[in-house]
This record gives structure tokens, C-alpha cells and sequence, in this order.
């Protein structure tokens, strides 16, 4: 059977290495692969590709460079803020940490991990529009609460969170604050300063960098407990040989992302509202979830009424379609997302599920092509849906 | 995750998709919250089964399942039908990935489901032929598909 073309709408899962990156990284596999703690012109070299990435990556939130730590991933950042930051205040008798319900894992078991620890730890719902609720969050602030963590933008729904307004609530009430912002780093404008924001969580795989590698912004003067400890690299907040080709190709999608982003956002938006829009016209009893504004600019989430979401994402694979549905059967277990059960779905409607996001390598011409197949797919399935009353 | 290139074929290419409009046997299992649902249709004369059709709403696993389900025991006589099990029924998929075992199960159900209504509809109590498809009203919701079987 000869192979449709592909259109990868599947930015949020991860994203296609852009050439400038990679052509950027390939040195520091065989010319420059000096260890960068090494005192030889080899070695220094390396240093000095890490401290050109770490101003990058730096760059795109207003912070410092000597406030960026380079680890192995964006959970691993998670893991440092949530593990490290609970840790060092633990001694002092604060064991109360808060984030929402409608985390990414790598927050939502981190933290389900310190209450196993004796941790306290409040889950503050978010509403239909999967926008957390700012006065749940506000009351849920008590004497001990050491953290309050949440995620800048939804990976499944798309939507922005009041991120401003939660680093001030934290600002005033003093306690920190951290974002997992590894949907948004890149897409969104993020300041540190400006949005009292005290630590951030980043990864390089969904702006266009390579894989296994992110970065951790911890606000200056603040202290953690090191949750890999080792040869004291990155100041011994993150210990192991720094992956210097990975970071330097985080460092250079930094840079792209951030000299293009207002531009590249702008033609995101079009296609994303040309998509949204197209859909909701042409599929009958379909809905958008996630907020029907303020979200990431490549992201388009529905339900679809009696279609369920892995066979959705099969078939559109078959049309060349990379998608993918927060439905139980995705998950290997009988609960859908998470993510949309917080935002108040059903199962039934959740099973229906279907996420396209878009990004930097997707054209028009895809937007035409999914609008042009998805309607045949998901009638296609309802024709041997039992629950279609269609 | 990974489907064999069978499940594949039975999921892209589904036989006996639809309804049978005079069909004497009608059988629905599984629930909307769990995410499947197959609903099975038979023509039976003469206890055998002349035609079977299916509807399912579900995974890749779900929609393999209920076709292969349904040309394993389309043209057998009841009592042969009522053999079928979920592992045949796997073993003629060349496997599935074991969350999605309950598939399976929920496929040897739906037939037995239907297989049961045929009697219901002659005056005939099934349980003691069948025995408990899932689908009757003491167990209604509380039938576990996995357990055992996975």
C-alpha cells in the first residue's frame, strides 16, 4: 500500500529537530567532545559551548545565565523543584506543597511521591476552560505551605495559564513558586522577574532541540537539595557529565525560537483558528476543549460524540496523520486523561478525544489536508458505532 | 504499544460491520464509561448461524476483536458458536497487547450475548447453556471483563 503523505500534528508530543540545530550539535560528537570540567583547549571548548547555551536558554525568560542548570529532561527538572525544594524546607517543619489536578505526571506523581514521604500536598482544581481557580488557589495557602507548583500551559488542552497572577498571589503570601513550563517555553512569552516566577522547568525536544535534554531556571540565593548528587556539576544542583552536544543544540533551538517566536506565533494562530474553526464546521457534534482563546498557539483539542479516540488516531495514521487522544484505551487503563477529567468531561466524552498541534515545520497545506480528512474518519467510525444516533 | 498485522487488517478493513434489520439474536456488551462497546447481530435458522453483523464502538483492539469474533462463528451451528473463546479468538489475531486482552473477553461476551437472546427469545432460560454472559441484571456493572483472563 503505498504510504499517503505524512502531516505530523503531534508538536506537543515532541517536535522534529530543526537543521540549524542539529548542524549546530554534530561538532560535539567527534570534534569538540571534550569533557567540559577538563582544563585542556578541548575540554574548555566544550565549557564554552555550555555557557553560550546556558545564555540562550536564559535569554528566552529574562533570567541569568548563572540561574539555568542543564538535566537530562523536563521531568527531571520537575523532579528537582518539587523533590529538591520540599526537601531543604522540610527540617524547618513546612511540609505543604500545592498544584493543580490537571498537572503533567511529571509534577502529579512527583508530588503524590512526597506525600508517600509525609508531605501534604493540595490539588486545586482548574475549570471547564482548564484554567486554574485563582481564589482556590489563593485559600489554599496556609502557614507551612513551602510551594506552589503550576504548569505554564496544558500539553493536552493547550490552555495559558494566569501565570502573572499567580507569582504575585505567591509573591505576596511568601511562598515560591514554580512553572512546569515545558509546553510553553518557546511559545509563549515568559518573564521570571516580571511574573515572580522562582523556578521553571523547560525541555529542548519541544522547541525544536533534541531529545533527553532540559533545564531548570532556579531564581539566585535559592537553595535545593540535590536530587542527583554526584561530581558536583552544574554547581552540584545537578551532578554527571554535562550531554554537551544535547545542550548545545537546546541552547541554539533557544535562540532560533526566540529571535522568530513573535512571528512564528502569529502564523501559528492563523492556521490554528483556519483548523479549529474548519473542524467544528465540517464534524458534526464535535467540541473544542481547552480555552477557546487563550491557549497555545498550535494547539486544537476536541471530543467527538461516539467515536472513540485510539481508533481515531489509527486511522488517521493510515491517512499520513500523526495525532494523538487522551482516551482510556491510550493509556492502558480504564480512566481517560486526567486532564479532561479535571476539566469536568465524562468518560464518554473524554473516550472521544483528539489532539492536533501544530508547530514550526507544519504549512497551510496541512491544515487543508487534515480538514480534508478528518470529517471521512470520524464518519467513518460512527457508521459502525453503536451509540451514533446520527 | 504494538498490533499485529492482523488486528491491523481487521481494524482498517472490518468484516461484517452493520446491522441485520429481521435478525433474531441480538446481544450488547460493555459500557460507554469504559470506552467499548460491541453490539451483535444474528440470523439463525435452523441453529445455525446464516449471517452475523456487528456494531463497536472502541479501540483498534475492540473493532479487530468483534470482526474477527464475528467470522469465526458466522455459518457455525449455535452450539459450535458457543465455543468460541477469547483466546481463539487472539490466537486468530496473532496476539494482543496484553491491556488490551479485554477485548477478547468482551468479544467471546458479545457473541455468547447474542447467543443467549436467541434462546431468551424461544422461551428458553440461557444460563444454564451459556451460563453469565455480563450482560444479566445481578451482575449488571459489576462484571469485571480482566480478571483471570489476563
Amino acid at each position: 500500500m503505498a504510504e499517503p503523505r505524512l502531516v505530523y500534528a503531534d508538536n506537543a508530543a515532541t517536535t522534529r529537530v530543526d537543521p540549524r540545530v542539529l548542524e549546530k550539535m554534530l561538532p560535539f560528537f567527534s570534534v569538540d567532545y571534550g569533557n567540559a570540567s577538563t582544563l585542556y583547549k578541548l575540554g574548555q571548548r566544550s565549557h564554552a559551548a555550555l555557557e553560550e547555551a546556558r545564555k540562550n536558554v536564559a535569554a528566552v525568560i529574562g533570567a541569568k545565565p548563572g540561574e539555568i542548570f542543564f538535566t537530562g529532561s523536563g521531568t527531571e527538572a520537575d523532579n528537582m523543584a518539587l523533590r529538591g525544594m520540599m526537601h531543604s524546607k522540610q527540617a524547618k517543619g513546612r511540609k505543604h506543597l500545592i498544584t493543580t489536578t490537571f498537572e503533567h505526571p511529571a509534577v502529579l506523581q512527583t508530588a503524590r511521591a512526597l506525600e508517600k514521604e509525609g508531605f501534604r500536598v493540595t490539588y486545586v482544581p482548574v475549570d471547564r476552560t482548564g484554567t486554574v481557580d485563582l481564589q482556590a488557589l489563593e485559600d489554599a495557602i496556609c502557614e507551612d505551605t513551602v510551594l506552589v507548583s503550576v504548569m505554564a500551559a496544558n500539553n493536552e488542552i493547550g490552555t495559558i495559564q494566569p501565570i502573572a497572577e499567580i507569582g504575585r498571589i505567591c509573591r505576596s503570601k511568601g511562598v515560591y513558586f514554580h512553572t512546569d513550563a515545558v509546553q510553553a517555553y518557546g511559545h509563549m512569552p515568559l518573564n521570571v522577574d516580571e511574573m515572580n516566577i522562582d523556578m521553571l522547568s523547560l525541555s529542548a525536544h519541544k522547541i525544536c532541540g533534541p531529545k533527553g535534554v532540559g533545564a531548570i531556571y532556579i531564581r539566585s540565593g535559592l537553595m535545593l537539595d540535590p536530587v542527583i548528587t554526584g561530581g558536583g556539576q552544574e554547581k552540584n544542583r545537578r551532578s554527571g557529565t554535562e550531554n554537551v552536544p544535547g545542550i548545545v543544540g537546546l541552547g541554539e533551538a533557544a535562540r532560533i525560537k526566540l529571535e522568530g517566536m513573535e512571528q512564528e506565533n502569529e502564523r501559528l494562530r492563523k492556521m490554528q483558528r483556519r483548523l479549529i474553526d474548519g473542524v467544528l464546521s465540517s464534524v458534526p457534534e464535535c467540541a473544542l476543549t481547552g480555552h477557546p482563546e487563550n491557549r497555545l498557539p498550535g494547539s486544537c483539542s476536541f471530543t467527538f460524540t461516539a467515536v472513540e479516540g485510539e481508533s481515531l488516531v489509527l486511522l488517521l495514521d493510515m491517512k499520513g496523520i500523526c495525532a494523538s487522544t487522551g482516551s482510556a484505551c491510550s493509556t492502558g487503563s480504564l480512566d481517560p486523561s486526567h486532564v479532561l477529567m479535571a476539566i469536568g468531561l465524562s468518560h464518554e466524552t473524554s473516550h472521544g478525544s483528539l489532539r492536533l498541534s501544530l508547530g514550526e515545520f507544519n504549512t497551510e497545506e496541512d491544515v487543508d489536508y487534515i480538514l480534508q480528512e478528518l470529517p471521512g474518519v470520524v464518519a467513518r467510525l460512527r457508521a459502525m458505532s453503536p451509540v451514533w444516533k446520527g | 504499544m504494538l498490533y499485529s498485522e492482523k488486528v491491523m487488517d481487521h481494524f482498517a478493513n472490518p468484516r461484517n460491520v452493520g446491522e441485520i434489520p429481521d435478525a433474531n439474536a441480538i446481544g450488547e456488551v460493555g459500557n460507554l464509561k469504559c470506552g467499548d462497546i460491541m453490539k451483535i447481530y444474528m440470523k439463525i435458522e435452523d441453529d445455525v448461524i446464516k449471517d452475523v453483523k456487528f456494531q463497536t464502538f472502541g479501540c483498534g483492539a475492540a473493532v479487530a476483536t468483534s470482526s474477527m469474533a464475528t467470522e469465526m462463528v458466522k455459518g457455525k451451528s449455535v452450539k459450535d458458536a458457543m465455543k468460541l473463546t477469547n483466546a481463539a479468538v487472539m490466537e486468530a489475531l496473532d496476539g494482543l497487547p496484553p491491556v488490551k486482552v479485554h477485548c477478547s473477553v468482551l468479544a467471546e461476551e458479545a457473541i455468547k450475548s447474542a447467543l443467549a437472546n436467541y434462546y431468551k427469545n424461544q422461551g428458553i432460560d440461557p444460563t444454564p447453556i451459556i451460563g453469565c454472559t455480563g450482560e444479566c441484571e445481578h451482575c449488571h456493572g459489576e462484571h469485571d471483563h480482566t480478571t483471570d483472563k489476563e
